[in-house]
Formats: C-alpha cells, structure tokens, sequence
C-alpha cells in the first residue's frame, strides 16, 4: 500500500517533468509548465521521505537531519534565486548545477562506502561482493556528477570574470590523458582488490574534478553558454545515475529527459554560431586566429557621432532598430533602453527589437534582460525576420553587441567566425555602433563593419551612452 | 561478456525507459524557439534536481553512528536542494517577466 502510493507518487513526478518541459517551450505557458514540474518534484520528494522503505522493508530515518537540510538549501537556494540580478542568470544556473553534480556524486560516495564496508566485512574479493553494474554506477555518478561540479564552478567563475581563461600547448592532450587516467583508476579501484580501494576511489573523484576544471578552463567566456548546456546535460545523466542505483525510475526519468534535452539544446546553441560542438571544446577561438585573417586592413578609419547627431537621426528616422548585445547587459542598461524606444515611439517612430540568437552570454539572454524591463514581446525580432527588415530601417543602433554583426562571418573565410549567421545590419540606411572601446568583442577578431562608411561609433559605457541620447531627444 | 549481456536483461525495464526519454527529450526541446532558451535550460537545470531523492534515501537509510555518511548524505540533500529551489525560483523569475506584457 505504502510502496504503491509511492510509485503513483513517481509516476506524477515523471509526468509532471515531461509536461512541464513541454509546456516551457511555449511563451504563454511556459511558467505553468515550470509551476507543474516544481509541484511534482515537489510530491516526489515528500512521497520519499514519508513513504520510501528499503529492501527488508524498513521506512527512512534521520529526518532531523534530512529535514534541516531541506530548510538550510530551501532557505538559501530561494535567497541566492531572488536576490540574483538578471545580468548574471547564467552565473547562477551555472552555480545551481554545480550542485546538483555534487549532490550526484556525494550520493556516489556515500553509496561506495557502503560497498567498500560489506566487502572489509568479507573480505572476499572486491568484484565478488560487488556486481559490477552496481559498481559502475555508482563510479560513473561520481565521476560525471564530480566533472560537472568543478567545471560548473568554472564556468561560474569565468562568467562573472573571476578566473580567467588559461592555455598551454597541448592541452587537449594532456586533457585526454587525465580523462584516461580516470577510466584506469575506476578500474583499478574494481579489480585491484587491494585493502586500499577507498583510498581508489577517492583518488577516481578527485582526478574527475581536476578533470573538470582542465576541461572548462581553455573555452572562451563566449562559449560558456554552450559548456554551461553541456554540464547541465551532465547533471543530468549523474542524476540517472542515482536512478539506476535505487532503481528509482523518476530519477531516471528526469536525469535521462534533461541530459538528452541538454544535449540537443547545447547542440542547437552550437549551430546559431555555426561551430561543432568539437570546435567549441577544442575552442580555437581568440587565441590563433587573432592575428590572422587579415583584421588591419581597413583598420584606424571609423568615424565617431555626436550624441546629438545620433539624436537627430533617430528623431527623424521611420523605422530604428536595436540589436543588444552583452553591452547592454553588463551596463544593466536595458530600463534605459526601453525608455529610449518609449520616446521614440511618441515620436511617430518605429522602434524593433533584432535579437541574435546567441547575443549575450546564453540564448535567449537579451529576451530575458528586455522582459524585465517591460519590453513588448512582439517587438522582439528573431535573426531571420529581423534580416528581412533591414533594408528598409533607417538607423541601427548597436547597443555592445559584436561577433552577432561582424560581416566577416559571411564575406571572410579565413575568419575564426566564418559561416556563423549573423544579423545583416549593413542593409540598413545607417548604423550607429555603441561600445566603451575600438577592442574587438569576445571572439577577438576585429569587425569590418565599425569602419564602413555608413558605421558611427558612439563611444561610451550603453547605460551613459543612453541617458544622453534621452536627454537630447527630448530636446529635438 | 556473460556477466555483462546479464546486466542488460536484468535491467531492461531501465533501459527501456533510458531509449524513450532520450527521443522524448529530443522531442520535446527541438520545438522550443530561441527566446525561451534561457529559461528552459534553467528549467532543465531544476528538474534534474531530483538527485535529490537519491541524496534523501542516502540520508535516510544511514546507520546513526556513521557519521561519515551522514555529514556526506547531509551535505547531499543540502546541495540537491539548493539546486531543485534556486532552480525552480529562477526560473520562475525569469517567466513572470515574460508575462507581464502582452
């Protein structure tokens, strides 16, 4: 009866998880969708703490301890979720897998204790007390939940720009051979069957963690969304790993539906920069290409505007569109941005939004930061409508976007970004550049369109930049 | 080998459940439009927070005098919740601005 409720209990949590996945790809339903899944994770955990009984039929305790610690990460996960500003959202659902990957492989460590006691008891051999698909769970837990710990800290890190990006020659070889070194030490902590097998296994967590940090370390800062997609698909299977352990099938359910759905997601992000998950890993980017692919051939010539002849073309323009970039987000400028379109559409103009899919530091990162500060959704163009549109905008204003409208992704092969779509702003009548410096973006490559005839810079940090611009407008 | 064909006998309702997850997953992200990426992935990132039942049996089912597992498992549920909450709560955040306008 207790078990039965418990299943039923599952199957709702699992339900609940492929709906509410569901539902969040639709704009109008989407938080319920996120609602629903809370409420059914929500059953399957009380359902557990009240209702689980192990193999010989005994019901869980320690609930003083299961329970402070449910209020302690209640407490502080709600607090650290409100209080995040929404600049650094991919900061902290970095830092929220991180956890889950060392909750997986605390569970993993746990469990191996376990193990390692019964077969001390025995002292039989190692492999004989224990079945090696329980082994390998458990060792797989630990060591995907461990990677995607310490490289989600990283990506944390290098996202809020306290570590930074770090390279030597042969990395990826080294890399390789730590992540062989893994696979040897998980085996020989199985089949060695030394007293020492703890000592093993220990080691199997720590190399998975220095394996982690070595694999987020050499990515650019740019690609951080996508390592931050892959490590959640990470989580993910860590987490199914817990599900093959206690053979508990909606663990399993959500661990698989979220590493799969991760992995087609990092898989998407990839291909709106037109890169192979491989390039991203292997991350070329900014380091060898800077120099080459010809960045100074046009370089010294841009021109600057004045905030009051930017002003005045904007007043007078039909139609203005507005391409965002992290810019605008590090300057928490998107309040003043909105004000700015608010005035303008007073003004009889038609003001849009081109929103590059992987603008920012995630997807979807400058519809988040424009919605909190009440932006029309139907006012948000995506790549490909906005490209249509270009041609009959008056004015662009570039507000710290970069790499999403560098003409080098179509006309230069030689370009690290070659292929990558991009939004086609040089269609447009003029473009007004808003940026702190002439350095080139993320991707370290120089961008052509700064220095073509119809491109002004409007130098300064976006949210300064845009208190001006207001001021002035009002004055037109 | 034997051993290893009998792990998969064993535990095919399991794997069973892993091939249809894996095309679900799939199936139902590949419809998702760019601007709810964000939120999705939080929302991924959230629902696998269910480790945490893992972290709760762990918990429950250590002997009182092992402390050992019992400062690990504790740990466990802390960080599981912290990532099943702060999961939910973010992501929620970021949809309640999403319906504001219309």
């Amino acid at each position: 009866m207790q078990l039965d409720i418990l299943t039923i209990a599952y199957i709702i949590g699992s339900v609940t998880f492929i709906l509410g996945l569901k539902m969040l790809s639709n704009p109008l339903a989407a938080r319920k969708g996120n609602l629903i899944a809370a409420g059914g994770m929500t059953i399957a955990i009380f359902a557990t703490i009240f209702l689980y009984q192990t193999e010989d039929g005994q019901g869980l305790h320690n609930y003083a301890w299961i329970f402070s610690g449910l209020i302690i990460g209640s407490i502080i996960g709600t607090l650290a979720a409100k209080k995040v500003k929404m600049t650094a959202m991919p900061e902290m659902v970095s830092m929220f897998n991180g956890m889950g990957g060392a909750c997986a492989a605390l569970i993993s460590a746990v469990e191996f204790d376990h193990v390692y006691r019964e077969f001390r008891l025995d002292s039989n051999s190692f492999a004989a007390v224990v079945p090696f698909g329980h082994y390998f769970t458990i060792s797989a837990g630990a060591i995907i939940g461990g990677v995607s710990f310490a490289g989600s800290m990283i990506a944390w890190g290098k996202l809020n720009g306290r570590v930074k990006d770090f390279t030597f020659n042969g990395q990826h070889i080294v890399n390789l051979l730590v992540f062989g070194f893994i696979v040897v030490v998980a085996g020989l902590t199985y089949w060695s069957n030394t007293s020492v097998t703890n000592i093993w296994f220990l080691i199997t967590i720590l190399t998975a963690l220095v394996y982690g940090v070595m694999f987020v370390l050499p990515i650019g800062g740019a690609d951080m969304p996508v390592v931050i997609s892959l490590l959640n698909s990470f989580t993910g299977v860590a987490a199914a790993c817990g599900g093959f352990l206690y053979n508990n099938k909606v663990m399993l359910t959500g661990g698989i539906l979220v590493g799969a759905a991760g992995t087609l997601l990092t898989i998407l992000m990839c291909k709106a920069m037109n890169r192979s998950l491989m390039n991203v890993l292997v991350g070329s980017f900014g380091t060898k290409h800077t120099a080459s692919g010809g960045p100074a051939k046009q370089a010294g010539n841009h021109k600057e505007i004045t905030v009051t002849d930017a002003a005045m073309l904007m007043s007078y323009a039909k139609k203005v569109f507005i391409v965002p970039g992290y810019g605008l987000a590090v300057a928490q400028a998107q309040h003043t941005c909105h004000e700015l379109e608010k005035l303008l559409e007073e003004k009889g103009v038609e003001v849009k939004y081109a929103i590059h899919p992987v603008a920012g530091r995630m997807p979807g990162h400058m519809n988040v930061l424009l919605a909190e500060a009440d932006v029309s959704y139907d006012k948000l163009l995506e790549m490909e409508n906005a490209n249509d549109e270009f041609k009959s905008t008056d004015v662009v204003l570039i507000l710290g976007a970069n790499d999403v409208v560098n003409p080098a992704a179509k006309n230069d092969p030689s370009s690290p970004i070659y292929g990558m779509p991009i939004l086609e702003v040089e269609q447009a009548k003029t473009v007004i550049v808003n940026k702190r410096s002439m350095k080139p973006g993320y991707a370290g490559i120089e961008n052509d369109l700064f220095y073509q005839p119809k491109t002004s810079m409007l130098f300064g940090d976006a949210k300064a930049a845009l208190q001006k611009l207001i001021a002035e407008i009002k004055n037109v | 080998m034997e051993n290893i064909l009998k792990l998969v006998t064993e535990n095919q309702q399991m794997i069973y459940i892993v091939i249809l997850m894996v095309f679900l997953g799939i199936e139902v992200i590949g419809r998702v439009p760019s601007v709810l990426h964000t939120p999705l992935m939080s929302g991924a990132n959230a629902i696998h927070g269910v480790v945490i039942i893992g972290a709760i049996i762990v918990m429950g089912k250590a002997s009182t005098d092992n402390y050992l597992a019992l400062v690990l498992g504790f740990l466990a549920v802390v960080l599981g919740t912290l990532n099943v909450v702060g999961g939910f709560v973010v992501t929620d955040r970021m949809l309640e601005m999403f319906k504001k306008k219309k």
